[in-house]
């Protein structure tokens, strides 16, 4: 079991044929991620790699190869069209990997999914992996090992970090969701803790924020009230002045609010340990679950 | 990125947004030939001279001055102002030098509102924030009388509803015939203006009403979400690189994200949140990092090249600390850009390499073949306890 993707999940890559798109779908499906189509649009009725069929639409994606999730790999300037464009095709869960995407557009995307059955991931994310069955993202697929262990986070590289420590322990994981850290992004914590704590093949939980806005806080509100599985958590940003941009634009600090010691105050009120330094998490986790 | 007043006062303006007659100067002369043609246009002997620069707090700190003298009076307050080290609780100590001017016309101000447009991240909405309380510290009005401020969320959908803005009007005593008209008017253009420059925040504070009973934009500030720029080729004529910390200015011209800060263990790092993760456990070991630097996802070695040569220059940096996890960053690239910098700029400080990920055989490779003096660790741990111990007084370099 897993959460989102599985060995069945059928993908479409949109932007597949630009530099990073062609690059990361290579690689997706080299790890054996079913790519079943790419969108480009003027590119329909061509093949990537001599392979995958590609379309000028989503919609003829789905329609034609069964797609059910999207992967985007377009521009900033674009890739809000290309959200509305895959949730209108009927993706039942659209990834987004595109970074820098100005965040009015991203207002008026989440206004639009309101009420809709499909879910988004991201923008400004490493993607997702279900290990050894399925991954969709820009995530080192090696580093991954089948497990029990969920992994969610704001931030792509200190994922990697997460999920390096737990395989260099021998543990394993259930899905990793890179869920971005602009400030209006798809899922957020709850969305994708709900998923974990139903899923019967997730045992405990990493967690990784950082500084800036209130998810974490209302992470942990959720997590006191509903979590039946060991959380550990890492709040990234501690040493950061401030009203300093720290690369990801949620990241700051702005009027007080959005505090590294605010945010571990409310995860250790619910329960969660929080880990010492971004490299002891999983051994955190590991020291709830004995 | 943050503009300056006069140049929000005049994105303002074209929104229909009513601001007080104004002149930028960039001299005294200048300055004071804008005071006599204000003078003569409002009949008015009064002008206010204030400083431009993008900290806020200028009037606490001495930047803005009432010259009720005449020409002569603006004259000699423009040559105080102007070159002056203007100190604000946001300019940091060291204050920040005024090299441009704004001359404004004087206006009989009967009261002060404050009204704000940003983003709330939580409610994913513009929300709209007014108080009774203009000219004031915002937060700390919000922080001891919240119920002091009205706030309104928008919707993309439907826009800034008319009923909203004339709740607020009543809120804020507003209510009277010709100041609703006036007021809903004005918030109007100002969500309009938002939307169109694609800003993260806009506030005016004070909003005044004049004892004539007008609503006048007294003070106007402005800061665009950096994402945008792409679609915004006119930013490129309202920044001012004067205003902006030159290192980082440097960085974001090669493409890279970069902040200084006070310590002195510069950090070169792949994606932002390990980069704000290494700076963590550099302070948690005792260390001060120098920087915060996120060479992003898919540097080139040129890139990386170009970001360690500006943790190399840095007179502060007694220690480099590169923390790499490669997704989609290949360590082969980050090692080889290292020694590319290394080889013009020499390394005479300790320097421990963490690298994991993608292509690692190949990029601990190039740095044991460059003979430079590299320290490698085997984990972000390791790596951050290594360095602080090295740049520690009385370590060997």
């Amino acid at each position: 079991m897993s959460i989102l993707v599985n060995k069945d999940t059928r993908v479409v890559i949109q932007g597949i044929t630009g530099e990073y798109g062609s690059q990361h779908a290579r690689a997706c499906l080299a790890y054996g991620t079913k790519i079943v189509a790419g969108v480009t649009p003027g590119r329909g009725g061509q093949r990537f790699e001599d392979k995958v069929p590609m379309f000028d639409t989503v919609e003829e994606a789905v329609k034609k190869e069964g797609a059910d999730v999207s992967c985007i790999f377009v521009p900033p300037v674009g890739a809000a069209d290309a959200i509305v464009e895959a949730a209108d095709a009927g993706c039942r869960l659209v990834i987004c990997i595109t970074e820098g995407i100005p965040v009015l557009d991203m207002v008026k995307v989440r206004r639009y999914l309101e009420g809709k059955p499909t879910r988004l991931i991201g923008p400004n994310c490493p993607g997702i992996i279900t290990p050894e069955e399925c991954k969709i993202g820009i995530m080192p697929g090696h580093i991954h090992k089948k497990g029990h262990i969920g992994v969610l986070s704001k931030s792509g590289t200190l994922t990697y970090e997460a999920v390096g420590q737990l395989t260099a322990l021998g543990i394993g994981q259930s899905s990793c969701v890179g869920i971005g850290g602009d400030p209006v992004a798809g899922m957020d914590f709850i969305d994708v803790l709900e998923l974990f704590n139903e899923d019967p093949d997730t045992h405990g939980v990493i967690m990784i924020g950082e500084i800036g806005g209130g998810a974490e806080q209302k992470a942990a509100a959720w997590i006191k009230a509903n979590m039946k599985k060991p959380v550990a958590a890492l709040i990234a940003g501690r040493a950061a002045p401030p009203g300093k941009r720290m690369g990801h634009a949620g990241a700051i600090i702005s009027g007080g609010k959005g505090t590294a010691d605010e945010k571990i105050a409310a995860l250790e009120d619910a329960g969660v340990k929080v880990a010492p330094t971004p490299a002891d998490m999983a051994a955190t986790l590991v020291s709830l679950m004995k | 990125m943050k503009i300056h007043e006069y140049q929000a006062k005049q994105i303002f303006a074209r929104y229909g947004i009513p601001v007080p007659k104004g002149e930028p100067a960039f001299s005294v002369a200048e300055a004071e030939a804008a005071a006599q043609r204000l003078i003569e246009a409002t009949g008015i002997p009064v002008v206010v001279v204030k400083a431009q620069i993008h900290a806020g707090g200028r009037g606490k700190g001495g930047g803005v001055k009432v010259a009720k003298g005449g020409v002569a009076e603006a004259r000699a307050l423009a040559e105080k102002i102007l070159g002056m080290q203007l100190i604000t609780v946001q300019t940091g100590p060291a204050g920040q030098k005024v090299r441009r001017l704004y001359i404004e016309q004087g206006l009989d101000i009967d009261r002060e509102i404050y009204l704000a447009l940003t983003l709330d991240r939580d409610r994913r909405r513009i929300a709209v924030m007014a108080s009774r309380e203009g000219g004031m510290d915002i937060e700390q009005v919000a922080h001891d009388t919240p119920e002091k401020i009205h706030t309104l969320h928008v919707d993309p959908v439907i826009g800034l509803a008319p009923y909203q803005a004339r709740k607020l009007a009543f809120a804020l005593g507003l209510g009277a015939k010709e100041q609703m008209r006036q007021f809903t008017k004005l918030l109007d253009g100002l969500y309009k203006c938002f939307l169109a420059e694609d800003c993260s925040l806009v506030e005016v504070n004070p909003l005044v009403v004049t004892k004539k009973g007008d609503i006048v934009a007294l003070d106007g500030k402005m800061t665009f979400d950096d994402n945008a720029e792409i679609r915004h080729p006119e930013w490129a004529n309202l920044r001012d690189a004067d205003e902006e910390d030159p290192v980082e200015l440097e960085a974001k011209q090669v493409g890279i994200s970069y902040v200084s800060l006070d310590g002195d263990i510069g950090c070169l790092v792949n994606g932002a949140g390990l980069a704000m993760g290494t700076m963590d456990i550099i302070l948690h070991y005792g260390g001060k990092p120098a920087n915060f630097l996120d060479v992003g996802g898919g540097a080139t070695q040129e890139q990386v090249k170009k970001a360690f040569q500006m943790i190399l220059r840095s007179d502060k940096v007694k220690g480099i600390f590169v923390n790499i996890f490669g997704g989609i960053m290949r360590c082969d690239v980050v090692a080889a850009g290292i020694v590319a910098a290394t080889k013009e700029l020499g390394l005479s400080v300790p320097l421990v390499v963490r690298l994991e990920g993608t292509n690692v055989e190949a990029g601990r490779k190039i740095l044991d073949e460059s003979g430079l003096k590299i320290e490698s660790a085997s984990s972000m741990g390791d790596g951050a306890q290594k360095i602080v111990a090295a740049v520690k007084p009385g370590a060997a370099a």
